[in-house]
């Protein structure tokens, strides 16, 4: 019966997993499903309004969904507008603890719709993120808009009558180049870029201020005829309608406006294939003149906007359905993808698969303490479900993107994870004992955060600059280079458990620590082969491309870096200058090493450049690379040291944690605050001199042995 | 000496060697923020030493050993290896292939150093080229243009005009002689010091006048240190006093910036000016159209191609090619990129001349990595897969032993 358990969690897992497959349904009476849908054309590629929707949420907002339930300083719950308006303050969203409150959200394609349709109402609801204490300050901000785990939200008629002022800071601050632009002034640049999107989507499918779409166009088109006529007329200096004139030179001025928009919603007139020639409703407009006919997808959207104005749920539906019925005669192909990649948004197949690994990740470490096969094969088991959604995900982008999975940094880090995974179950495999899929879990679920936090900058679709435009290289050279990256940080993680498991009382068994220096030496080979190769077909590429093999660039450096790294780990060990513990540090060394090429050659322009600034994925880098240096730093003291002194453990499992809390509670730096920290760790080096100082009589070292 | 041999074999200097490379190679690309990849490059990386002293003092010390010196070190290290230790047994064959084509990658890069060549051909649409400049070398001309079928090019390379400073150049085709009287290796010109208010600029107090007779003599320059950015290049500037035996026939200011100037001398027409170092081919080439594509409603690059006819008229050639991103011409040794574009919407609205740049490179070792990559991937691939079959083949009977075991638990 125990050995059924594993088979059963996974199939109860699978279920939820499966079930999250359904056809999404509307979530309101206006059909958001079917609209988030339409293939539209932004950025040069092809996507669901649904994605042109997530991707500028994430931009203004940071988040995925709009939340319109929440409480005032009284504690009366309910709808964040309605709560405004009976003079509530100090509105925040649902707290963490507060499990029994379900606040009702919109989805990304319903909050466009309300954007794109009726936007008197979208200028209510809490979108815009400002952060930055001085800038709230400026504004006059500091009590207003919504609150949720210290972030504030405010919504369009807050923020409207400080556009002026945010303006004239931006324009400022464009003038100075990028890596001189201090915290405040990005914050001012971000904001001002969130408000030109949300205008600029206002204003994409009717002028922001239209009722109804359907009789503007009518009398649109009545008053070309006679506009052009008195505009004529005016031209010869001859007496001419004035009315009929301004009617229509102000219906000009409205669709100028649209034609500016960066969503390309209507389709060309030739058959599908080529995803040129899109254009936006305004120029479309502004073309009838001539054709003095409106297209019927315009007719279609100007019917939507109508309805969905009024509150006509049927009107809305029957038009929407109407319209992508339209494009099944000439854009089915497009229509098919579109839908492929709303399903993908919806489905959010990372964010399932990392919860899936953190789990696996608990129940692989609780198996080694409870030396419980059980518990580990669960673990294996759910990793390979979380690696089977990990792979869909892949293939689904690489089919969306016509691409090989890595395009950009956010899928280097989704492909990082995914051959850890891979790699961590090859190792489980070989030696069943739950150090593999431990591996693999906490790799694959790290790699995934990280791409989550690189995807709040925007669409991670993005087309490709012409030099990168090769499926060839792309395939080759970046897979081979990012498997390179997951290998070394695998045989990193791997140091990193024969560390921890050194250092805690009695968890590192000798026939354990074998084992492990056998997984980082292959894994230390497999590595090497795969940067090795990855490098120099970068180079070959770049010779392809630039005309020069090496050129010393920093990303070429740090790609070099890690093939050195991996050559001396080999070299070291085959010359007998490190044994089975160095053989740890410096594989642990080896994370730094890459974490530095993959992101801090990046970092180059920004960190290093100006004083008194760290960016936020700086300030990460810099913490992880100073967890890595504790880490070598433990695994510098032999385990039986540990084992012996067992106060010592203690000791610096708490030090180490008033290390971590003071570096993450101090938001300012000043000198007490580096002075407080070099104290505990010079309290801790003390520490480690004397242990390495410290012989063990032979007894002790046979009892702690045993 | 035998000690010394056993030192120069060890894999002891191989490690020392991987650190200190990876030192140079972080250091190197950290000091590229402050000081700009070319002047990096030849600091850290093509040097024996590393330099360091004082800002504004004359001395400096070597503090870390540069990429030249380790990479040798690597070398003699991994020869010297291969003569003692390497065995060519079906064991290690991996090893000997992939350190062989270590080898070849660093020799390779080593003759690449040191005989390939840069430069830019730009061509204007409808315009024909038959050479390209260099980005970083430039040279002192002197062009003959008495013959008006074919200019005649004098040439004096930038480092002998830096080193011959207040020396006489006599060239016995020349019916003059030349006088280096001074030069800069980059300065910031400017041609009044007085702002439209007539006030004398702020920032333009530290120029001086340039002491020229002929030509561009209105001129105010400053001395500036090296430029450290890619895409800027230096001002290289210096002042030329013509002579005949004993007397001066003018002083000549020159800079890569200006055009050259022409004078009349025993009724023949000459130019005098300082310009990129030129290279000329055999063979020209017209750029017939010049294509700059966005991705539809954005501003991002989608390719950029060159449409170009390729004449040769020693070998008859007269063909159409197309150079585009990451699809080069190799022709003669050379090879031509895509490397810069003036063209597409933009440039015709505000009514320029569409042109393309090219990177001329001329590497004759280009092959070398490209035999080095499959020679290390093999090498690698065929020894780990040794291992692998090895250590899995050793491990089934102890699984199979296991498995009793970890069932009762």
């Amino acid at each position: 019966m125990k050995t059924k358990i594993p088979y059963f969690v996974t199939a109860l897992f699978g279920l939820m997993m499966l079930s999250a497959l359904r056809e999404p349904k509307p979530a309101g009476p206006m059909n958001d499903v079917g609209f988030g849908r339409i293939p539209v054309l932004r950025e040069g590629r092809l996507q669901p309004l649904d994605s042109v929707a997530m991707n500028a949420l994430i931009q203004i907002r940071g988040t995925r969904k709009v939340p319109l339930d929440g409480q005032d300083a009284k504690g009366s719950w309910g709808d964040l507008n309605q709560l405004a308006q009976n003079g509530g303050v100090q509105l925040t969203e649902r707290k963490w603890y507060q499990f029994s409150k379900r606040p009702r959200k919109l989805n990304a394609s319903q909050w466009l719709m309300e954007v794109m349709m009726h936007p008197e109402i979208a200028d209510q609801r809490y979108i815009f993120a400002i952060n930055h204490p001085e800038l709230l300050d400026e504004l006059g901000l500091m009590e207003a808009g919504l609150e949720r785990s210290g972030l504030r939200y405010f919504t369009f008629l807050e923020m409207r009558p400080h556009y002026p002022a945010i303006m004239g800071h931006a324009r400022s601050a464009f003038d100075r180049e990028e890596a001189l632009r201090s915290p405040f002034e990005k914050a001012v640049l971000k904001t001002y870029q969130a408000l030109n999107i949300y205008l600029e989507l206002k204003n994409t499918m009717a002028p922001e201020d239209a009722h109804d779409m359907v009789a503007e166009l009518d009398t649109y088109l009545a008053s070309i005829g006679p506009g052009i006529e008195a505009w004529r007329l005016q031209n010869q200096g001859q007496e001419h309608d004035e009315n009929q004139l301004n009617l229509f030179s102000s219906y000009m001025d409205r669709f100028q406006l649209l034609s500016g928009a960066r969503t390309l919603m209507i389709p060309p007139e030739r058959q599908a294939g080529a995803s040129d020639d899109w254009s936006t409703i305004g120029t479309n407009l502004i073309t009838a003149i001539q054709t003095r006919t409106i297209k019927p997808a315009i007719q279609s959207f100007a019917s939507m906007q109508s309805a969905f104005h009024h509150g006509r749920a049927d009107q809305f539906n029957q038009s929407l359905d109407q319209y992508l019925n339209s494009l099944q005669a000439g854009y089915q192909t497009e229509v098919k993808r579109t839908g492929i990649e709303y399903r993908y948004n919806r489905y959010s197949p990372f964010y399932r698969s990392s919860v899936l690994y953190l789990f696996a990740f608990l129940l692989a470490c609780m198996s080694w303490f409870r030396d419980s096969d059980g518990m580990r094969r669960t673990a294996v088991m759910l990793i390979a479900l979380a690696a089977l959604i990990h792979t869909v995900g892949l293939i689904t982008r690489m089919l969306i993107e016509g691409r090989p999975p890595v395009t950009n940094l956010y899928s280097s880090a989704v492909f990082v994870g995914w051959g850890a995974v891979l790699l961590g179950l090859v190792i489980e495999r070989v030696y069943k004992d739950g150090i593999g899929s431990a591996i693999a879990s906490l790799v694959g679920l790290l790699s995934l955060i990280i791409a989550h936090n690189l995807s709040l900058t925007g669409d991670t679709m993005g087309v490709l600059r012409a030099v990168l435009d090769t499926n060839f290289w792309l395939a080759t050279h970046v897979v081979i280079i990012t498997l390179g990256y997951a290998s070394t940080f695998v045989s990193g993680f791997l140091g990193i458990i024969y560390v921890m498991r050194g250092f805690l009382p009695g968890s590192l068994p000798e026939s354990t620590a074998k084992s492990l220096a056998k997984m980082v030496y292959g894994v230390v080979c497999f590595s090497t082969l795969f940067s090795f190769v990855g490098t120099v077909l970068g180079g070959i590429w770049a010779d392809q491309s630039w005309g020069r093999f090496w050129g010393w660039d920093p990303k070429e450096n740090g790609a070099l870096l890690i093939v050195i790294w991996n050559a001396l780990i080999l070299h070291a060990r085959w010359g007998g200058m490190i044994r089975e513990r160095g053989l740890m540090n410096l594989a642990i060394f080896g994370n730094i090493v890459t974490a530095f090429s993959w992101f801090g050659v990046n970092m180059l322009g920004v960190g290093l450049h100006s004083y008194g600034f760290m960016s936020a994925a700086f300030k990460w880098l810099m913490i992880f690379n100073f967890t890595q240096i504790k880490l070598i730093a433990i695994g510098m003291i032999a385990s039986h040291h540990w084992q012996a002194n067992r106060w010592a453990v203690w000791t610096v499992c708490l030090l180490n944690a008033m290390q971590g809390l003071w570096i993450l509670t101090q938001a300012q730096w000043e000198v007490a605050q580096w002075a407080t920290l070099a104290l505990m760790l010079a309290l801790e080096a003390t520490l480690f001199f004397y242990l390495v100082g410290r012989k063990l009589s032979p007894s002790k070292m046979r009892q702690v042995t045993a | 000496m035998k000690q010394l041999w056993h030192l120069i074999t060890s894999l002891k200097l191989t490690v020392v060697c991987l650190s200190f490379s990876m030192l140079i190679v972080f250091v190197g690309t950290l000091a590229q923020v402050e000081q700009g990849l070319y002047l990096v490059q030849d600091r850290y990386f093509k040097s024996l030493f590393v330099f360091w002293g004082p800002e504004g003092s004359d001395w400096q010390i070597p503090i870390m050993p540069g990429g030249y010196l380790v990479g040798i070190l690597l070398m003699i290290n991994l020869i010297a290896a291969f003569m003692a230790k390497f065995k060519w047994t079906r064991k290690k064959i991996g090893i000997c292939i992939s350190h062989l084509g270590i080898i070849l990658l660093l020799l390779g890069q080593l003759a690449t150093d040191l005989l390939s060549r840069e430069s830019a051909m730009e061509i204007k649409e409808g315009a024909t080229s038959s050479h390209s400049s260099d980005f970083r070398i430039n040279e002192l001309v002197i062009i003959d243009q008495g013959n008006p079928a074919k200019d005649k090019v004098y040439a004096l390379a930038e480092s002998l005009v830096q080193s011959k400073q207040g020396a006489i150049i006599n060239n016995p085709s020349l019916p003059f002689q030349l006088k280096i009287e001074a030069f800069w290796p980059n300065v910031s010109l400017t041609g009044t010091l007085e702002d439209s208010q007539g006030q004398l600029k702020a920032d333009h107090a530290d120029y001086q006048r340039v002491e020229a007779t002929t030509g561009f003599s209105n001129v105010y320059l400053k001395p500036m240190p090296p430029q450290t950015s890619m895409d800027s290049r230096d001002t290289r500037a210096a002042i030329i006093e013509v002579m005949d035996g004993g007397t001066s026939v003018g002083k000549w200011f020159v800079a890569t910036i200006l055009d050259p100037q022409t004078w009349t001398y025993q009724g023949r027409e000459y130019s005098i000016g300082m310009r990129a170092k030129r290279y000329y081919e055999d063979f020209s080439m017209t750029l017939l159209k010049a294509t700059h594509e966005n991705y539809t409603g954005t501003n991002e690059p989608r390719n950029f191609a060159s449409r170009v006819q390729l004449r040769n008229r020693q070998t008859g050639e007269d063909r159409e090619v197309l150079i585009y991103m990451n699809h080069p011409l190799r022709y003669q040794g050379l090879t031509f990129y895509q490397y810069q574009m003036t063209a597409g919407e933009m440039v015709q609205r505000q009514g320029l001349d569409p042109s393309s740049t090219f990177q001329v490179v001329k590497n004759p070792t280009w092959v070398s990595p490209y035999l080095a990559c499959v020679m290390v991937g093999l090498g690698l691939t065929i020894q780990f897969m040794i291992h692998l079959v090895g250590f899995l083949r050793k491990r089934r009977p102890n699984t199979t032993a296991l498995e009793p075991s970890s069932a009762s638990t």
